[in-house]
């Protein structure tokens, strides 16, 4: 999302739910994954909203919702595409909000060609290196004092080459542009102008093509556009809510973005009641992106600089926003020195670049599939793993447990003994006789962890709302918090180098690293958070906490250690701690815990409000421009410039915040707009465009090009990709299998399958089938299949079932197979213990954000269970030679296979 | 117990006595019953918490008696839960209080079929040994161009995404200060 509209979080908070008119949850079984949230649409369903529920399995979200379509796996840029093409085509966009709000109206560069016209590739990419040069997807610059439409300036957005996989990098903040001195066509009729643009890339997605491709009725699809065109405008708004359904694809990123689009076409961001509901999974993982635990972001979606790229300061803060741009990120230097102060204080000075040499540099993209392979290849040496169990939750659980099986060293922070704990001992290779306890050498420390009673701490949930938990008891026997741990290791890290000379251990001496510690040797979370929030380090204020990110300066004279959190203690108080029960406050609960940045609750809320500054309507009030005091008031805290009246324009020539015309809601943008069309900021196309799976029962009806050319693969002997539709061997793994989560279990289950109440409520890992496939290969329910991918074979109960749906697609059956991933094979003293769906699974990445593809892969099932032993890993290879999978195949970047298109 | 008790004691009257016309309240609990007292109500402290399973973010009330925790509700004055708890955050008093929870440190030497015992401290020093050791042993100051790198390919590290932003943010800063860039976690699975 932070390519559209310039911040990554979640635009709604969840109570917001229940003032939408239209629900579409797609990508997610939310009564099921998130089911305390799904009491507002509950809410919004007494309300009188209609919801949608867009699945392949119909589940207890679509047994509640108005209407459950189910859709093929994968194929959802198609559905929405089809969706932006219908609401263009017959003008029942909202006209007013996109002329004001998005970037529509502005002219892109004669050079951009468009997958239309280039057969599924967009101009810029490279096909020896599979990257895209971004070049060509520029805006047309205007010259200063000339108004819209004037003569073609000088294109000088400049290069981008797309750096691969940056991933979340505009979580808090919009591409740069290099100055926001942009050609518009106020009319949008210009054939050059981003609404243009737009229509064109989507004439071909039709209705007739979601029939064909998604496996969706025309009388659905009907109905779908309809429920939108319906609930969207002056009066009434939509919302869509998504989950890792949409996240992990091979164009994940690419299908929230479709979302994004429609969202502003339709005028449904920034209001009550619309946006886009991002339902995240774990308690804090939209914190563990905020303060990142990511190779490639430093806190605050401040970018890891890039080796040649960013070799100074000066070179590294031009590459992350222009000082002529609009908006806020071009304080960003304020952002990053403030950063340098809070880790190393009195070292980070003016003359020596405040320490920013200190950072270390990457070259490529160092994911954790990325260090797998190199613990595979002996690159990587040790490893920590924080409440994680990849030998069962990540994709290719056995490369994973290989990985490990060749570290020097590994670490594992837990409550339990979990499977990546314990795969030495029982894990599935060592049944097969693959791996061999006593020649594995890995030395393995084991630390219990404490738990969320045990310690102080914020996690920041789904909103972007940090909520602090008080410690309720001490943690037992060598339990301790991961902050202990860590602030430990760095005492006794620091200890071992002092009075060192090298170089390359200033950094670790120079650290600021010393945090008040109660009689438990416990650190204090509340003195973390607000070096977290920061203080004023000079002046006269100097010690105190800083009021916001406002208030950072680029000349050290303020520290902070995550700009966005700032103001979470403004004023010494830690507001994360604020618990005013709901009935004492209004209905956006503004002293419930502390939302980022500044406790704003619905993000862009500017665009509430219409170009002059009054509700669009009486029901949709949310924030407006009170003339009388001169000031933006409503129900939330503006996300806008306090005083900046809505008939604010900036003289050419004015940057930053100041250049926000009183018109650009999209204050982190550098063009205050929302970005139907990216000419930044996304690397694999600034339009989503359909591609099929690594893995696919169908050719691209679209294109010739099958797969995402920008997408990340993995060529490896334990990595094989089964063929598509028209390859070779696609009739081996003829089955698309689908994950997903339960209720009652939490990813790989450290936290659920060692719990005998959960366990008990879901013993036993299973498979979903619909009767039909149980019929064509003598499947029974509460009877065994073993499933097969070219990764592995699993066993699972079987669950024959109609929510299971085989759809028709180009006038073959095609059968889907759903799988929960929560169970894996070792670990001691699980309640519950099963095969492991991630086993299947291949490493093949979305270009944007590094996430795997887990939602779409090939297999075939057949009944009984799987065998034992040697004879399985025989098994797993007779099915490779079968399907002809080697190395090479499936991962060439560009196309690929001419004599598909003949096939079609 | 007096005659009168005993007549006063017949279900119908005991209904009319109490006010539980419907025989659903007071009217039938047993003295079994009415002798009991919930955990909740015999807690020495009640401790505000959030649920540390998804990112609803429910608000918890904790029940703690002795030192111990003994019940985990949800908190009703959360605007976003109002009080609810799914299956999971409810199942938490067993996250604090599962038998099968490890409480000591573990360790497998190189090649061990087993585990053995190892002190917190000892194996916090051995582990401060290993980064320094592995960190000395794979720096890359420069790469091939010349170009600044400052960093180390030999450590790795996954997970965070259940942890509070207050130790992601120790993590990232020591992970950052010793030049170990593949600091990844769930967001990325
Ligand atoms: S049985 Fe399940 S749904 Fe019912 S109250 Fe218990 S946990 Fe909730
Ligand atoms: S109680 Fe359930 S819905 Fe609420 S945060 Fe916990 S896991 Fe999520």
């Amino acid at each position: 999302m932070g390519a559209s509209f310039g911040r990554g979080g979640a635009t709604q908070f969840v109570q917001d739910i229940a003032n939408t008119d239209c629900l579409i949850i797609q990508g997610s079984n939310m009564a099921e994954c998130h089911p305390v949230a799904f009491q507002w649409v509950t809410e919004a369903k007494l309300r009188g909203a209609r919801v949608i529920h867009i699945d392949p399995r119909f589940t207890r979200t679509s047994a509640v919702a108005d209407k459950h379509i189910p859709i093929r796996a994968g194929s959802d840029v198609i559905l929405l595409g089809a969706l932006i093409n219908q609401v263009l085509r017959t003008g029942s966009y909202f006209e007013e909000y996109v002329a004001a709000y998005t970037n529509a109206s502005m002219i892109v560069s004669d050079d951009y060609q468009d997958t239309e016209d280039l057969s599924g590739v967009f101009s810029g990419y490279d096909p020896e290196t599979g990257q895209y040069d971004l070049t060509s997807w520029a805006y047309r610059s205007r010259k200063p004092g000339e108004d819209d439409i004037g003569e073609a300036g000088p294109e000088e957005h400049g290069a981008a080459k797309a750096a691969s996989a940056a991933g979340h990098a505009h979580g808090a903040a919009g591409a740069p542009l290099d100055h926001a001195l942009i050609e518009r066509d106020p009319t949008m009729q210009d054939p050059r102008c981003v609404l243009q643009i737009l229509k064109r890339h989507y004439a071909r997605y039709t209705p007739d093509l979601v029939t064909s491709a998604c496996g969706i009725s025309a009388a659905d699809f009907a109905y779908l556009s309809e429920s939108l065109v319906a609930n969207s405008g002056r009066e009434r708004t939509t919302m869509f809510a998504y989950a890792v359904g949409w996240t992990q694809h091979s164009l994940g990123a690419q299908f929230i973005r479709t979302a994004a689009i429609l969202q502003l076409l339709m005028g449904n961001v920034g209001r009550p009641g619309g946006g886009i509901m991002a339902l995240r999974g774990h308690a804090s993982i939209q914190g563990a992106s905020d303060i990142p635990t990511l190779f490639n972001l430093l806190p605050g979606y401040l970018p890891m600089p890039t080796a040649g790229k960013d070799e100074t300061l000066a070179q590294f803060l031009s590459a992350v926003s222009s000082p002529r741009q609009k908006g806020f990120w071009t304080h960003a230097d304020a952002y990053l020195v403030s950063l340098l102060k809070a880790w190393w204080g009195d070292a980070a000075q003016p003359e020596n670049d405040f320490c920013y040499d200190y950072l270390p540099r990457m070259n490529g993209n160092h994911n954790t599939y990325q260090s797998v392979l190199g613990m595979i290849a002996g690159t990587v040496e040790g490893y920590f793993l924080l409440g994680q169990n990849p030998a069962v939750g990540s994709a290719n659980g056995r490369l994973q447990r290989l990985g490990m099986a060749n570290l020097k060293w590994l670490v594992v922070r837990d409550f339990n003994l979990i499977e990546s704990a314990t795969w030495w001992k029982d894990g599935p290779e060592i049944a097969t006789g693959e791996l061999e306890t006593d020649k594995i050498g890995t030395e393995i420390f084991f630390l219990p962890a404490a738990n969320h009673a045990e310690k102080d701490g914020t996690f920041t949930q789904t909103q972007r709302m940090l909520q602090w938990h008080f410690k309720a008891v001490e943690p037992p026997g060598d339990a301790r918090s991961d902050l202990s741990f860590y602030y430990v290791l760095g005492k006794k890290i620091r200890e071992r180098l002092a009075g060192s000379t090298d170089p390359r251990d200033r950094p670790l001496l120079d650290l600021t690293w010393d945090y008040p510690q109660d009689e438990h040797g416990e650190p204090d979370a509340d003195a973390v958070l607000r070096e977290i929030n920061g203080t004023y380090l000079s002046g006269e204020q100097a010690g105190q906490a800083l009021p916001g990110f406002g208030a950072l300066k680029a000349d050290g004279s303020t520290a902070s250690g995550c700009w966005i959190y700032s103001g979470v203690y403004a004023d010494e108080v830690n507001a994360s701690k604020n618990k005013l029960p709901d009935a004492q406050q209004s209905w956006v609960a503004p002293n419930w815990g502390w939302a980022w940045p500044m406790n704003r609750r619905i993000l862009y809320n500017r665009a509430s409000a219409d170009p002059q500054g009054r509700p669009w309507s009486e029901r949709k009030a949310y924030v407006w421009w009170d003339e009388q005091t001169g000031r933006w008031v409503g129900h939330d805290v503006p996300d806008f410039p306090l005083t900046t009246a809505p008939s604010y324009r900036p003289a050419d020539g004015t940057s930053g915040p100041e250049a926000l015309a009183g018109d650009d809601p999209f204050i982190m943008q550098a063009d205050g707009k929302g970005w139907l069309f990216a000419p930044r900021g996304m690397i694999d196309g600034p339009l989503p465009t359909h591609y099929e799976a690594q893995e696919s029962p169908i050719g691209n009806p679209l294109y010739p090009q099958q797969r995402n050319p920008a997408r990340l693969v993995y060529p490896h002997k334990d990595n094989l990709t089964a063929p598509s539709f028209g390859e070779p061997g696609a009739d081996v793994y003829p089955f698309v299998a689908t994950t997903y989560r339960l209720t009652e279990h939490h990813t790989a289950g450290a936290m659920s399958r060692w719990l005998p109440y959960l366990s008990e409520l879901q013993p036993e890992f299973f498979c979903e089938v619909s009767p039909e496939l149980a019929a064509e290969r003598g499947l029974v329910n509460g009877g065994w299949a073993t499933l097969i991918s070219p990764r592995s074979a699993i066993e699972a109960r079987v669950l024959v079932t109609e929510r299971m749906t085989p759809l028709i697609i180009g006038g073959r059956t095609i059968h889907q197979i759903g799988m929960p991933y929560h169970w894996g094979v070792g670990g001691t003293g699980a309640v519950v213990t099963g095969d492991s769906a991630n086993d299947l699974l291949g490493v093949t990445l979305d270009p944007n954000v590094s996430i795997q593809e887990s939602k779409v892969s090939s297999v075939d099932i057949q009944p009984g269970r799987r065998p034992r032993g040697e004879a399985l890993t025989r098994l797993v290879a007779d099915y490779q030679s079968r399907s002809g999978a080697t190395v090479v195949t499936g991962n060439d970047i560009v196309n690929e296979n001419d004599e598909r298109e003949e096939r079609r | 117990m007096t005659d009168r008790a005993a007549f006063l004691g017949w279900p119908a009257l005991r209904q009319l006595a109490t006010g539980d016309y419907l025989g659903r309240g007071q009217a039938v609990v047993s003295k079994k019953t009415r002798d009991k007292l919930a955990r909740t109500a015999t807690a020495d402290k009640v401790v505000k918490s959030v649920c540390p399973y998804c990112a609803v973010g429910c608000g918890q009330n904790i029940f703690v008696k002795d030192g111990k925790v003994v019940q985990i509700e949800g908190d009703p004055d959360s605007p976003v839960s109002r009080g609810r708890l799914c299956p999971k955050g409810s199942a938490s008093e067993q996250l604090v209080n599962s038998p099968t929870r490890q409480t000591t440190v573990l360790y497998r030497a190189p090649y061990a079929t087993d585990w053995s015992p190892l002190g917190l401290e000892e194996a916090t020093d051995m582990i401060a040994d290993r980064v320094i050791e592995t960190r000395r042993r794979t720096w890359q100051d420069k790469d091939e161009n010349g170009q600044f790198l400052r960093r180390t390919m030999g450590i790795a590290s996954l997970g965070g995404a259940a942890l509070d932003n207050e130790e992601n943010y120790l993590m990232k800063k020591l992970y950052t200060a010793m030049g170990a860039i593949q600091v990844e976690n769930q967001a990325r699975i």
